[in-house]
């Protein structure tokens, strides 16, 4: 008897750690107990994207979508749905606006608007069986450009395509390749995946090496066949257990099946990958220290030039793309540049992936065509912001980015239009806040982050990025003046200006950004020493309303520094200086007399 | 394994493999293709709907026949089952009742292959929101 059932379920990282793995033990213990072992089987997929209501399980050919699946759901599932065909209602999505359970993925919102070109394989194929793979056109754009094309043919398609980088800055990738083809020609070259994703918040390439192994493979070694090498080196955080599992087995599989090796395909093409680890430094996804991580060297950048195209890896020519820039490559080449630049926008081109997270209802990971706008992204895909409340702004570009506002919430999303916003495209994490985030406590959070991970290589990030934390915790601890606020600003201007590399360069992003769109909240902090999210602890007042107390005395009995004095039955008070602001008096006070100002 | 020695053995592979995927492949597009839906509530499955759904799986992949079959719940045709409902793309789903493995036959035969009509049609009573 054949298969005549698939259940999909997704072993991405947020869903395992929520359980997937157990899930998977049950439904296959429960397919056997009930002999169905030859009617259906579980197939571990990568990421379906709606990670907010994982573990997600799928069940073929009906496309049903259960979510927030528990392991003991399992004999319910098989019970219901495989041996009766009756759906588990109570595990179906249920959208907000009508109330009404959605029972097939393509009619939920979250899906409806995204274009899945980079993720086209996450979360449909089991990504440790390279037969699906290549049964979704897995290495037949590797055999068509070996066989039917020249590099220069290749490149001219990948130009064509309009790609550029989908790390960051948006560099055109056929015109990457160009030049590392041109340089040093004859030389021991060599092709490297950045997969050192750092951002807070990201996981846009985690996902895809997990979900989607082969084709990062298959498009590192197309890219070594347009620029003349013949290894490729994965630069992975050490951190991204999965992620370097999945590629050890797609390597492997892959190595087997002469399509990594000796003569691949018979054509005389020769490409082996291998993995290095990184130890997880946000300096090493920038490419000059990433390369010299991989020599077995400080993770440090250094000046360019020289161009990793014309020194890099071992002092050889070396082309250095993100993974998700890979992961177009095979589509393209398939599906020919004319259907890849009709999606987009004119000077940005196919899709973006995005990892949404923060203050938004449906978390996830979309891939969207470029040119949507922040609205649809937020209010549409990602089901609008939690528990009702106002949007404030979304940070995207990570600790390198800005952040955008209610007014560019219509602007379309491209790589130009974001940094002319203020912001960047940044490798796509997108954190949403809402009216209770203080803007000013944001910018020093990136910036904290941005202090740890500076490699004090150079002065004005090592030196210039501590002095600016220093001001905005003042700022926060409601000590700042005028003139703070003032050297913020000028500060910021020449890190920017002066720093070795891309992390200095843009680390003073956050703060110019939240400065130009939230110069009153700022303002506020200095002058009134007010925080209206009511987020900066120092600046939070705790009072208490004399007709409201009963004179308990419980407050003054938890105060840790006895900040509260009064007697039995009559009002109690706050002293202000004394006041640690923790916030004890307020949880212990039964009679709500406490507030907070 | 075996080493795919050049890009004709891949594509062989590719097509061989895509058969297996192909369950996939069309529950993402099902509004594009034909829909089978076979009752399998306890009187569909105590009148052999069952067979008649194994049946029409192995008969519709041995065609390479573009259609998915389902199992669904009771379509509340209790007095005829087995029953099955099919959806060509663009015109109104038609319930057969009593649907044995002939007439599962006749059903692709005329139906699904010619889109010929043929005896047995239940009347619509319902309908889907």
């Amino acid at each position: 008897m054949a298969i005549k059932m698939h259940i999909l379920v997704c072993g991405g990282t947020g869903c395992t750690a929520s359980g997937s793995k157990e899930i998977i033990e049950e439904l296959n213990k429960e397919l056997t107990a009930h002999d169905l072992n030859d009617f259906a089987k579980v197939v571990v997929t990568g990421c379906f994207g709606f990670c907010e209501r994982g573990p997600i399980v799928k069940i073929i050919p009906d496309n049903t979508f259960y979510t927030r699946v528990k392991p003991e759901d399992a004999k319910e599932i098989i019970e219901e749905h495989i041996i009766k065909g009756r759906k588990v209602q109570r595990l179906l999505y249920v959208a907000p606006d009508t109330n009404q359970s959605v029972s097939d993925s393509k009619h939920m919102e979250f899906y409806k608007k995204q274009v899945r070109i980079a993720l086209r394989n996450c979360g449909f194929i089991d990504p440790e069986n390279i037969d699906e793979s290549i049964a979704r056109d897995g290495y037949a754009a590797l055999g068509k450009c070996l066989t039917e094309m020249t590099p220069e043919q290749v490149i001219d398609e990948i130009k064509k395509s309009g790609l550029r980088g989908r790390g960051g800055a948006g560099f055109p990738t056929g015109l990457k390749w160009e030049i590392a083809s041109k340089s040093r020609v004859g030389e021991q070259k060599y092709v490297v995946c950045n997969a050192d994703e750092g951002d807070p918040g990201a996981f846009m390439d985690r996902s895809l090496l997990e979900g989607d192994p082969h084709s990062i493979l298959e498009a590192m070694a197309i890219c070594g066949y347009c620029i003349g090498a013949n290894h490729g080196l994965i630069y992975i955080r050490a951190e991204y257990p999965l992620a370097i599992h999945r590629l050890q087995v797609a390597i492997e599989q892959a190595e087997q099946y002469g399509l990594l090796g000796k003569d691949i395909l018979g054509t005389g093409f020769d490409f082996t990958i291998e993995l290095r680890y990184g130890a997880g430094a946000f300096v090493c996804g920038e490419e000059t220290a990433l390369i010299h991580s991989m020599e077995g060297k400080r993770g440090e950048p250094t000046f360019k030039p020289p161009f990793p195209a014309q020194s890099g890896y071992l002092e050889k020519p070396t082309n250095v793309n993100n993974v998700e820039t890979y992961a177009n490559i095979p589509v393209i080449i398939n599906k020919g540049a004319d259907w890849f630049n009709k999606i987009g926008t004119e000077k940005s081109k196919g899709t973006k992936v995005f990892a949404l997270a923060g203050k938004i209802n449906n978390v996830g990971l979309i891939e969207v065509p470029m040119g949507i706008t922040l609205r649809e992204i937020i209010y549409e895909i990602g089901g609008g912001i939690k528990g009702g409340k106002k949007f404030k702004a979304v940070q995207t570009g990570g600790p390198s980015g800005g952040c955008l506002t209610e007014k560019h919430l219509d602007t379309p999303i491209d790589y130009d239009s974001l940094v002319a916003a203020g912001s960047m495209m940044g490798s796509g994490g997108m954190i949403v806040m809402d009216e209770d985030d203080c803007m000013v406590a944001i910018a020093k959070f990136y910036l904290g982050f941005t202090v740890d991970e500076s490699c004090g290589k150079c002065t004005p990030c090592r030196v210039g990025n501590k002095r600016l934390l220093e001001i905005l915790t003042k700022i926060t601890e409601g000590k700042g003046t005028m003139q703070d606020l003032e050297e913020l600003k000028n500060l910021s201007n020449v890190i920017k200006d002066t720093a070795l590399c891309g992390l200095g360069q843009t680390s003073p992003n956050p703060v110019l950004s939240t400065i130009n769109n939230f110069w009153d909240e700022y303002v506020e902090h200095v002058t009134e020493k007010k925080c209206r999210a009511g987020q900066c602890k120092a600046l939070k007042k705790y009072v208490i309303d004399p007709d409201k107390c009963k004179g308990c005395t419980a407050c003054a009995r938890a105060c840790p520094v006895s900040a509260i004095t009064g007697t039995v039955k009559n009002p109690h008070v706050i002293d202000q200086d004394k006041c640690i602001k923790c916030g004890t008096c307020y949880e212990k006070c039964k009679f709500g007399a406490i507030s907070i100002k | 394994m075996d080493k795919i020695k050049n890009l004709a053995e891949l594509r062989k592979m590719r097509e061989g493999m895509q058969g297996k995927m192909s369950m996939r492949e069309n529950s993402n597009s099902s509004e594009a293709i034909i829909q089978i839906k076979v009752g399998m509530a306890t009187s569909g499955i105590a009148s052999g709907a069952k067979e008649t759904m194994n049946y029409l799986i192995t008969e519709i992949d041995k065609r390479q026949i573009k259609a998915l079959v389902m199992q669904v719940g009771d379509m509340g045709y209790c007095h005829a089952e087995p029953t099955v409902e099919v959806t060509i793309p663009g015109k109104d789903p038609v319930v057969f009742g009593n649907v044995n493995i002939a007439r599962a036959q006749e059903i692709i035969d005329k139906y699904i292959v010619n889109g010929e009509l043929i005896e047995g049609i239940l009347p619509a009573n319902y309908r889907s929101i």
